[in-house]
């Protein structure tokens, strides 16, 4: 109890876990449509997509300000997703290959962006860094007030437009049968992505952003057969793993937030792979050993009665 | 002397590279590369923690074998109901995530820069030199990468038949007794070397660009695999050249400058490719349109 | 009288390959009309092209006398099964609610009549008991009706279904024969892309014979005859005799 009652006295601590927590909500609730859109792999794109943005807004207006640096990311996060979007769509190219495309050429020019800044302004790049590795521990009240008003903004948008989006996961073109302009509402999801992974790459760097938009999705699916329960729970598995990694790094030495993070979210991505109630391995393996010793029993019953 | 080594080395990954990515794209796989670089992180750490030096043979073995073990974890989990993308990307945050804190676990014991590891820069390989007695073998990075790609090569036109069939139609090939999962190993163990080998020389992202960029840039040109396999190695190893040339009048990151360049020849063969090109396509179209009523 | 779908000079194209060409046609209101033709003939290309997925590469589409744009309310839709992951975290009912969608336009929730009005459609398909049944349980039949029920939900003019007796068991296919007697006597229109020749002369007033033209259109007595059939299927028809009407496609 110590600990807990010392470590809240921490002026950040409280911040901090703010910070996750949102972030967990905020990433888990548009990570369920990435996932069900077969897109799970888009967070790490996008966050990879961000660099050049960064770098640009940097370059351009000279300024550390996280608002620009967002602008930027948010810029070149929805050309990166317009690029996977029309590659797709106008070539023979597949899904994936435009993913690793756009991730890994769109990476290349921020790196080169970045050693033009380092060089005509004395190496001194350090609030870029913070950008692509993540920095949770230096999160601060203004921070999260951004934070939290894009999380709201998010999850404000998805409850909105969920009946929108649930068709153009299911089936798309009988949303367009329907009417619904579907290539809009594909590039909404994707800007939509762009911001949450904008949000949280500050705090918390690009793979910790990657794992968060796919693994507390992933995860929810094994618990429920229900689209509007899977974005709560999901939601839900997000914020856990905030608080959980947000927690357990305090008690950590020398350890950040970020990876702490990505590690509960995986412990409770396996616990919902083996433990979950139907779609779980373990009842899986369950049901099939009965169904099999069902099977031998009526065979033998069937050759009794033969004989 | 510096350009020639850089360029020379820069093609050997763009050639290995590009090989692989023709397969890894035709089996709907290509984030596989990103995904190992990360994943091998735990790897490099147990290795240098276990061997306790930055020699680079035990980083090569444990990364090596964290790559190919992630493809094992990624594999199963697909066979037990995980959506593709999903068990790729849990894995490999996972992973990583793994190594970021085992480096922070043990961060008096290693002197491991995690900048260093995951972005090795292509512009200083010609002062890593291998000596073998008082012989001077030039650039270690040369040996290395130009070791995985004969090995590459060896592999590939040894089973290239199979490859080419597990590649395109597996049910096929399993039918005719090849061992399917054993070539798709096989690849996955490929793929793990030489992104392992040529990241610590020239940079994960690079090997990340040069698994993917050329080889669908050549997908755009071909409709056959053996021309495939050739352009994509031919445009691997333009962006390693073009982009070098890029870097200098620039000074940036040279890496970088290839990454780009591989993805300014996509651009333009996603415009101007002979019959896959957007504008041969709108071309044709027009044709259509225009056909008299 | 504008017919419900008037089709001229359409021509759809796949990257450099004519799909469909010199598509002319009339349909008649009222009446259940099949599409037959062999694989590749631009079967469920024709259907995509009149409900406006696909660009055309000339030619006009007009349904009830005006373009697709203003007209999508009037089309139910039944896809095949295969276009849908069936693995996806929704209900049997959720899905035939969706049918309603269109009609709620954006951002509104579908309400008590929207959600009795789909229990409705359930019923006719014979599904009202699996309404609350994972859509990842039901069987390939099952999934059909599903669909139908969906395209019921719609309230349209003109039902285009694309291949719905495809390899579904008995119980669904009495359902859907059910249902399109239902439509033939609410005097919609109705278009079936359909495999099986056996059963062409039972279920459809009107055929449409294609294989990238329109190679006969016309009531089923005047159009299903040996020689167009060859016309339509090329030498993948064996005639297996001439008096009661039995082929097969290889």
């Amino acid at each position: 109890m110590t600990f807990f009652t010392q470590w809240f006295q921490e002026p950040n601590a409280l911040w901090v876990m703010i910070g996750t927590t949102l972030l967990g909500i905020s990433s888990g609730v548009l990570g369920s449509f990435a996932f069900l859109r077969k897109r799970g792999l888009i967070g790490d794109v996008l966050a990879h997509a961000a660099l050049p943005g960064i770098c640009l807004a940097f370059l351009i207006t000279g300024s550390k300000n996280p608002f620009t640096f967002m602008i930027g990311a948010i810029v070149s996060g929805t050309l990166a997703s317009l690029v996977i979007i029309w590659v797709t769509r106008y070539s023979r190219i597949k899904e994936d290959t435009a993913l690793g495309l756009v991730l890994s050429v769109f990476f290349g020019i921020g790196i080169v962006l970045l050693t033009q800044i380092q060089h005509s302004h004395n190496g001194n790049q350090s609030g870029l860094d913070k950008f692509l590795f993540g920095q949770s521990a230096a999160l601060v009240e203004s921070d999260i007030r951004v934070m939290g008003i894009s999380a709201v903004i998010l999850i404000l948008i998805t409850f909105l437009l969920f009946k929108e989006l649930k068709i153009l996961c299911f089936d798309p073109q009988f949303g367009a049968i329907l009417g619904f302009p579907m290539r809009f509402l594909d590039l909404l999801l994707m800007f939509l992505l762009v911001i949450a992974v904008v949000n949280g790459l500050q705090a918390a760097g690009i793979v910790l952003m990657a794992a968060l938009l796919i693994t507390p999705a992933a995860a929810a699916r094994y618990w429920t057969e229900r689209l509007d329960h899977m974005v709560l729970i999901s939601a839900g598995i997000g914020a856990l793993s905030g608080i959980l990694g947000t927690i357990m790094s305090g008690m950590i030495e020398h350890m950040s937030t970020g990876p702490i993070i990505v590690i509960a979210a995986t412990c409770l991505f396996l616990i919902s792979l083996l433990l979950a109630p139907k779609r779980g391995l373990i009842s899986r393996w369950i049901r099939r050993y009965q169904f099999q010793k069902k099977q031998q029993i009526r065979t033998t019953k069937g050759r009794e009665s033969l004989e | 002397m510096s350009s020639f080594w850089i360029m020379l080395i820069g093609s050997l990954v763009a050639s290995s590279c590009g090989i692989l990515g023709c397969f890894l794209i035709l089996r709907r796989m290509a984030m596989l590369g990103d995904a190992i670089s990360h994943a091998i992180l735990p790897g490099i750490v147990f290795a240098f923690l276990i061997s306790g030096s930055r020699e680079s043979f035990p980083m090569l073995v444990g990364a090596t074998l964290v790559g190919l073990l992630s493809t094992i974890i990624i594999q199963w989990m697909k066979q037990n109901g995980v959506q593709a993308d999903a068990a790729l990307s849990v894995t490999f945050t996972a992973l990583f995530a793994l190594g970021v804190i085992l480096i922070s676990l043990y961060t008096r014991q290693i002197d491991l820069d995690l900048d260093c590891v995951l972005y090795g820069e292509i512009a200083y390989v010609q002062w890593d030199t291998w000596q073998l007695g008082d012989l001077n073998m030039g650039p270690r990075a040369l040996w290395m990468v130009g070791g995985v790609f004969l090995l590459n090569l060896l592999i590939i036109l040894l089973f290239f038949k199979q490859f080419k069939l597990t590649t395109f139609d597996p049910a096929l090939a399993a039918a005719v007794g090849i061992p399917v999962a054993f070539f798709h190993y096989l690849l996955m163990g490929m793929v793990s070397l030489t992104t392992v080998a040529s990241f610590e020389s020239v940079g994960a992202i690079l090997v990340v660009a040069m698994l993917i960029a050329p080889a669908a840039t050549a997908y755009l040109w071909t409709d056959r695999f053996h021309l495939m396999l050739s352009l994509s190695i031919l445009f691997g190893i333009l962006s390693a050249i073009g982009g070098y040339l890029l870097a200098v009048p620039l000074d940036a990151s040279i890496a970088g400058c290839m990454a780009m360049m591989a993805g300014i020849l996509f651009l333009f063969s996603f415009l101007f490719a002979p019959r896959h090109g957007l504008v041969s396509k709108w071309w044709y179209q027009r044709k259509w349109y225009s056909k008299p009523q | 009288m504008t017919p419900p779908i008037e089709i001229q000079n359409l021509s759809v194209a796949y990257h450099k390959k004519l799909v469909l060409t010199d598509i002319h046609y009339t349909s008649p209101k009222g009446e259940c009309i099949g599409i037959i033709g062999p694989n590749g003939a631009g079967k469920s290309t024709l259907l995509k092209a009149i409900m406006g997925l696909l660009p055309l590469a000339t030619g006009t589409v007009l349904i009830d006398g005006q373009p697709i744009k203003q007209q999508r309310h009037k089309i139910g839709y039944v896809p095949q099964r295969e276009s849908v992951d069936w693995d996806f975290p929704t209900n049997v009912f959720d899905v035939v609610l969706m049918g309603r969608y269109g009609k709620l336009g954006w951002f509104r929730r579908p309400n008590r009549a929207d959600r009795q009005f789909a229990m409705e459609c359930l019923e006719k398909v014979g599904m009202a008991e699996l309404a609350d049944r994972q859509i990842s349980q039901l069987s390939g039949g099952q999934q059909q009706r599903v669909f139908l029920a969906r395209a019921l939900a719609q309230e349209a003019q003109i039902y285009l279904m694309d291949e719905p007796f495809a390899g579904v068991d008995a119980a669904t296919e009495k359902a859907i024969i059910h249902v399109l007697h239902d439509l033939k006597q609410q005097e919609k229109t109705v278009f079936v892309v359909h495999h099986d020749l056996q059963t062409v002369e039972e279920y459809f007033d009107s055929l449409l014979l294609l294989n990238r033209k329109i190679i006969a259109a016309g009531p089923t007595k005047e159009v299903f005859q040996i020689d167009r059939l060859q016309q339509t299927y090329g030498g993948k028809l064996t005639v297996l005799s001439t008096q009661a009407n039995a082929f097969m496609v290889r």
